[in-house]
Formats: C-alpha cells, sequence, structure tokens
C-alpha cells in the first residue's frame, strides 16, 4: 500500500497515457470495421472472404504481429505506430464480424418497407439500418474496448509505455505492488471504458432502454 | 522484404535446428504448455458448462466469467502469479494462468452448446422415455459438439497466443528466441520466431475449424437450412419466428 501512495503520479500519468492510447485503436477500429462488415454481410462471396480474412488476422499473437509490423510497413519497431496499428487490426478482426451480424440481425421487412418508402439504399443504410443495427453494434464495441485496454499492456515490450511498464518493471524489481496495481489500474480503465459505451449506447438509442424497462416489468411479474 | 529474406534464412539455418534451445525444441515446449494448460481447463470447465447447460442454473456465471476475464490483462497475470509463487514454482504458475484463460471460453462453448437445442428435441427424448443421463450423452452432448469445438478453439489460440509471453519469466517457448532477439537487436531471429508463431497458430486454428465443422452430427447436418444472414430478403421460419402466425 505504502508502494501505491508513494508512486501515485507515475499511477495516475500511466493510466492516463492507457487511456489515449486505447482511443484511438477502439475508434479507428470501429470505423474501419463498418464498411468491410457491410460488404461481408452484403454479398454472399465477400462475406466468406472477409471474415476469413479477419478471423486469420485475429490469430496472430500480439507479440509476433509487433515484430512482423515494422518491416512489412516500414515503421519504427519501438514506434507507438507499431502498436497503435496492431491494436487496430486486432479492433477491426472484431468489430468487422459484429457489424456484419449487427445488419444481419436487422428485420429483413421493416427493410423492405424502408425501401417501399422510397429510402434510398444510401439513405436507409445510415436512418433505419444502423440505428436498428445499434444494439448490437455496441455489445461488439464494447468486446473491442475491453480486448483493446487489456492486449495494449503488452505494447511495453517494444517501449510504449502503458500500464504494462507496472508489469515488466515491477517484476524486474520485484514490487508486487506495482504487478498488483498494474492489472487493477487496467481492468479498471476496461471497466470505464465500457461503462461510457454503455451510457453513450443509451443516448443515442433512448428506445432500447425503454423497451428494456418494458420487456422487465412482466417478466418479473410472471414470475410472481 | 530484405529483413523476411533473413528471417526465413535463420528459420532455415540447420545450426538453430540442433542442441538445446533448438527451434524444435521450442516448438515442443510451446505445444507442450499449450496442451497441458489445455487438457487442465477441459477438465474443469466442460463438465461445469454441460451442467449450468443442462440444469439451466447459474447461467449469470458463465455470462459473469467470460465477460470479466476478457478485461483481465494476460501478460500482468503471469508475472502476477510467479510473484505470489515464488520464482521456483513458475512452471506451475505459468500453466495456471494460461489454464485460466482457456476456461472461459470453454466453459461457453459447452453451456451454449446445450442452450441452442431445440427445448422440444428434448422434451421429444424425454417423452419416449430416455433418462436424464441417456440425454446428456445421446442428445445433448452430440447436438452441443459443434459449440464446444468452437469454444476449443478459441481456448487453443488464446493460450498458444500467450504463451509467447510466458518467456518473460525465464521459461521457454516459441516467445524465448523473441525476447532474446529484442535484448541482442537481432532483427532476423525475432522475425524468423514471429513468423513461427504466426504459422503455428494459423496450423492450429485449420486444425480446429475442421473439428468444429465434421462434429456437426449426421442429422444436423442433412436438415440443415441455408444461412440466414446470407439471404437478406425473405423470412425464415423459426422456433421463435414461426412462419404461420
Amino acid at each position: 500500500m505504502t508502494w501505491v501512495v508513494n508512486n501515485l503520479e507515475l499511477i495516475l500519468q500511466l493510466t492516463l497515457q492507457h487511456i489515449r492510447l486505447s482511443l484511438l485503436p477502439i475508434i479507428l477500429g470501429f470505423v474501419i470495421a463498418l464498411p468491410l462488415g457491410w460488404v461481408a454481410y452484403r454479398y454472399r462471396l465477400t462475406r466468406g472472404l472477409v471474415l476469413t480474412l479477419v478471423g486469420l488476422l485475429y490469430t496472430i499473437p500480439s507479440l509476433a504481429l509487433f515484430v512482423v509490423l515494422p518491416p512489412l510497413l516500414g515503421i519504427g519497431f519501438l514506434s507507438e505506430a507499431n502498436v497503435l496499428i496492431a491494436l487496430t487490426i486486432y479492433a477491426v478482426a472484431i468489430m468487422a464480424r459484429s457489424v456484419a451480424d449487427a445488419l444481419a440481425s436487422v428485420d429483413p421487412d421493416i427493410r423492405q418497407a424502408a425501401t417501399a418508402m422510397g429510402y434510398s439504399s444510401w439513405g436507409r443504410f445510415w436512418t433505419v439500418d444502423v440505428p436498428l443495427a445499434g444494439p448490437v453494434l455496441l455489445a461488439g464495441l464494447r468486446v473491442v474496448a475491453v480486448s483493446t485496454v487489456s492486449l495494449l499492456t503488452v505494447g511495453i515490450v517494444v517501449g510504449v509505455q502503458s500500464l504494462g511498464y507496472l508489469f515488466t518493471n515491477g517484476y524486474q524489481r520485484g514490487i508486487l505492488a506495482s504487478v498488483l496495481t498494474g492489472v487493477v489500474m487496467t481492468v479498471l480503465v476496461a471497466l470505464l471504458f465500457d461503462r461510457v459505451l454503455a451510457m453513450i449506447g443509451g443516448r443515442l438509442m433512448p428506445w432500447t432502454r425503454a423497451s428494456a424497462q418494458n420487456t422487465a416489468a412482466p417478466t418479473s411479474e410472471a414470475a410472481a | 522484404m530484405n529483413l523476411f529474406a533473413e528471417a526465413i534464412a535463420w528459420l532455415l539455418d540447420p545450426l538453430n535446428w540442433q542442441g538445446s534451445g533448438s527451434i524444435a525444441e521450442r516448438v515442443g515446449e510451446h505445444l507442450a504448455y499449450t496442451a497441458i494448460a489445455v487438457l487442465v481447463a477441459i477438465i474443469i470447465a466442460v463438465p461445469l458448462g454441460w451442467w449450468i447447460g443442462h440444469t439451466g442454473q447459474g447461467k449469470e456465471i458463465v455470462v459473469g466469467i467470460t465477460g470479466a476475464a476478457r478485461a483481465l490483462p494476460s501478460f500482468g497475470l503471469i508475472f502476477l502469479f510467479v510473484m505470489l509463487v515464488g520464482v521456483g514454482a513458475r512452471v506451475p504458475a505459468a500453466v495456471v494462468v494460461l489454464m485460466l484463460l482457456a476456461i472461459p471460453p470453454l466453459l461457453a462453448g459447452a453451456y451454449a452448446g446445450f442452450e441452442v437445442i431445440d427445448r422440444r428435441t428434448i422434451d421429444a427424448a424425454r417423452a419416449m422415455g430416455m433418462t436424464e443421463w441417456q440425454i446428456l450423452w445421446k442428445v445433448e452432448v452430440p447436438l452441443g459438439l459443434p459449440l464446444l469445438f468452437g469454444g476449443l478453439r478459441s481456448a487453443v489460440l488464446q493460450v498458444v497466443a500467450t504463451a509467447v509471453l510466458i518467456a518473460y519469466i525465464g521459461l521457454g517457448g516459441l516467445g524465448y528466441d523473441i525476447v532474446q532477439g529484442i535484448a541482442l537487436r537481432r532483427y532476423d531471429q525475432m522475425l524468423g520466431s514471429a513468423l513461427l508463431i504466426i504459422a503455428l497458430a494459423l496450423l492450429l486454428d485449420a486444425i480446429f475449424a475442421l473439428l468444429e465443422r465434421y462434429s456437426v452430427p449426421r442429422g444436423v447436418r442433412a436438415g440443415r437450412d441455408t444461412d440466414v444472414r446470407t439471404t437478406p430478403t425473405g423470412r425464415r421460419a423459426t422456433a421463435d419466428n414461426p412462419a404461420t402466425t
């Protein structure tokens, strides 16, 4: 406990750094996965192709990806870009499948009704498909956020500072409190992202809150 | 691309395949850690998942464990466990961490395999006079096998990926050459072993994908419809959504 008190400033600084570095892969992953997931959802041929490709990318262990990316892309081995690109790849790999599943979860009748009412396919995608796919998209994004926060800790082995520093440094110097603090803080940052995303989702999709309440009432009655 | 040529040269160099710490030995260590961790996890998680799926009790446990496990940084857990038990016991510590990572996907796979079975199938089995034990082994286990193998596939991949990191606590496996390569600034060695790790992960993924595919019982495969997701218009009748209402 005294270690934590004495190193409060370091812990805070690493936590903020961790949050900063996690944000970009999560956002970029979502933005890239949206069109990719649509392509996977829309055409039978590309579905297999895209989902197989992202599946294979997700299979690559993080440390191996950190080593392979720099010579492929011509970036520095010890650069932040290396870790951020690797994490974005994982985010896209998880999210593209979620987007494809989310779009498939939209009732085809609603889609047909929207088309019949004169929506262009572009307009329908943004105003009908995406909002209705919202809950599944949000669930996917929460998984992406939590796993990005957890994976970022490995970045310390290629010199990118994050809460992972508390693991390696704590282990080398034999300070259990440091490693434990690192684990606890990483989980807390992951939970923070999860909560914030759930809140944003609730704001953007007020109907999901309403329906949750509506369906909760009858089941509790039935149970009683 | 020159670096890749050097990496391949490192991989093919006969000297790196001889003696202690050879590439073959590292692959063996890696697979041994993976196999032991996954086997122990299967012994713990599969019966528990089946029990939860069969009785329907404790579903929240599965959801809670799989959700919480995702947030835990496995890299940190490795260091934490070794420090807790002491460096002398770092092999069991590493195996325990790897096993903990394998449990959530296996538990979820075992449970979900039972959960997705049409309740009417189980009612029919019961009406035909099957005992609970027979329902378990002759109906639920075969029908749940594809999802269980799906969980096994995720578990193996998770463990193979994380076993790379146990080199940081001074253990072997394929991560060893990367960690040593970083320290010695030998990029050919790092890249060569990274490529080998990727190849190993992809190979295991392919093997378990095949297992997943061929575990679908013959009767289910024969009656299977086309995937709903590839037919965006047109509605398919399902249990929750019968066509005739």
